[in-house]
């Protein structure tokens, strides 16, 4: 999930609550809002609960732009 | 002039004209006399080859903390500095002071100079304006780190990233941070981050260093690297106090390393806590609105038993109009009756034949009474008719005649006479005897007394 998904479902999700609380919504649309909310809900969660990351150095090789791997990220100080 | 002063009053005269006079001043000079008393406070001449000025230091700039010259360096002896400072007089013993507040090795002073002059500029340029700066991503997907690949720096800011939210990658373009090969390098990193995919910030970083360390990011190049740069850039360069141009053009400025590693990545706690938020509102509000729609539902279904209650309800009032009818009916219906025989006897009461029966009982009646009433008259005249002849009998005069009285009449009026007057001397009477009548004249009258 790129950051714009992340942030439009979080800010959609948002407005689901806002507009389920407004009480501007027929049972009908209530119920797929309901819905819609429920899989940004995941899919945000989803983002939230990753935990693994790539820490990566950008190089040139014969002058162009390459990615490897950073070895010297001290692993998670905790 | 021949007004006298006081030593005070010339004093003060002094003080107000130089410390009005100048305004803060760069001064360029060697340090000797150098003094440290307990108090903190370095005092010292500043001196050049033909002239000296008294200085002082106050202690309050080196004791605030994290406060340090920017390169670091603390004045000695014999020391040529460029310092920033302003004009003080001493009434008390006469002497004129400069108060330091800025103190730099000398050198810098054209390296100051320069900066200045490329901040006036590019500032003048617009390089620095508001409008220029991008809007930091919510969460970034890859993060972008120009700075050296070892160190404090890159540590930091992987630390506090990765405590942030774990799962942001981070893509290190390793660079010289100083000297003359830093700029070239950092234009060239910015300018290759620009095409890898998914960076959506960078952050320039560098730690602190003295004004020369600082240089290349005071550069135009890197300058323009920056403000060419489509994505966001955050500058954290030197110290909390030190401000380059990087750092004016970049979209936003961190005061550290770890700073520009908080502004960029959201605390993944605090997003976890506001999407649980939303979620417990969200499925409140669910079960209330499933609630309200239920009772709705509760509501109408009640309702909707209702026509069959009503249907009963209905039969029940009907039968009770028709009872409530038919006994009106009745009750009308004997009111009816009622007024019926009224009438019946009403008009029986005037039936003509019951008139005419009656009239003719009455005409009976009265015919009866008539006749016996005629009978009673007439026995009643007949016996009033013997009586009265019986009496007529007895006061007839002609019975008084037989007895020999008579009755003189005047003629022609027949007047009986019961008094002589009553008739003249040869007026013609009728004398009535009981038996016959004669004819006579009067011969003459004869009074009685």
């Amino acid at each position: 999930m790129g950051k714009e998904k992340f942030e439009e479902a979080l800010e959609k999700l948002e407005e689901i609550v806002h507009r389920m609380e407004a009480g501007e919504m027929t049972m009908e649309e209530s119920l797929k809002a309901f819905e819609e909310g429920i899989r940004l809900a995941r899919l945000c969660t989803k983002k939230l609960d990753e935990a693994d990351r790539r820490v990566d150095l950008l190089l040139r090789q014969d002058g162009e732009p390459v990615t490897r791997p950073f070895a010297g990220e001290d692993r998670e100080p905790e | 002039m021949n007004e006298i002063l006081t030593v005070s009053a010339l004093n003060d005269r002094i003080r107000t004209l130089l410390e009005k006079g100048f305004d803060l001043l760069w001064v360029e000079g060697e340090v000797s006399n150098l003094r440290r008393p307990d108090s903190g406070h370095v005092y010292f001449t500043l001196k050049d080859a033909k002239s000296q000025i008294r200085a002082v230091i106050f202690r309050s700039p080196y004791a605030k903390p994290g406060w340090k010259s920017p390169s670091g360096f603390v004045v000695e002896e014999g020391m040529g500095i460029v310092c920033r400072a302003r004009l003080a007089v001493y009434p008390p013993r006469g002497e004129y002071q400069l108060i330091i507040d800025t103190v730099e090795p000398r050198g810098i002073g054209a390296l100051q100079k320069a900066f200045e002059q490329l901040k006036a500029r590019l500032e003048a340029e617009g390089l620095f304006d508001k409008s220029r700066k991008n809007p930091l991503p919510f969460l970034p997907s890859r993060i972008g780190v120009v700075t050296s690949p070892s160190g404090a720096v890159i540590r930091d800011i992987l630390t506090v990233t990765g405590r942030r939210f774990p799962s942001v990658d981070i893509l290190i373009a390793p660079v010289r941070v100083q000297g003359t090969e830093a700029p070239a390098e950092i234009t060239r990193a910015l300018a290759d981050l620009q095409n890898i995919p998914r960076i959506d910030v960078i952050i320039l970083a560098r730690g602190g260093g003295s004004l020369e360390d600082l240089a290349p990011f005071n550069t135009e190049e890197v300058a323009r690297a920056i403000a060419r740069s489509r994505i966001p850039v955050v500058s954290a360069i030197g110290h909390e106090t030190d401000f380059t141009i990087a750092d004016f053009t970049a979209d936003l400025r961190a005061p550290t390393p770890s700073a520009a590693a908080e502004l960029v990545v959201p605390l993944r706690t605090e997003l976890i806590e506001t999407l649980q938020t939303l979620e417990l509102r969200m499925n409140r509000h669910r079960r209330r609105e499933a609630q309200r729609l239920r009772d709705r539902i509760a509501s109408l279904s009640e309702r909707l038993r209702d026509p069959k209650r009503r249907l009963a309800e209905i039969r029940i009032a009907l039968d009770d109009n028709i009872d409530r009818m038919r006994m009106a009916l009745s009750h009308l219906r004997k009111i009816r009756r009622q007024g019926l025989i009224h009438l019946h006897v009403r008009l029986e009461h005037r039936n003509p034949r019951t008139r005419i029966a009656q009239m003719h009982r009455d005409v009976g009646s009265f015919r009866e009474r008539l006749r016996t009433a005629v009978e009673r008259r007439e026995q009643q005249w007949k016996n009033r008719v013997r009586s009265s002849m019986a009496l007529l009998d007895s006061l007839s005069p002609f019975s008084i005649l037989g007895r020999g009285y008579s009755i003189t009449r005047r003629l022609p009026d027949g007047l009986i006479l019961r008094d002589a007057g009553e008739v003249t001397t040869g007026q013609e009477v009728d004398i009535r005897l009981s038996l016959g009548s004669l004819r006579a004249r009067v011969a003459g009258i004869l009074r009685e007394q």
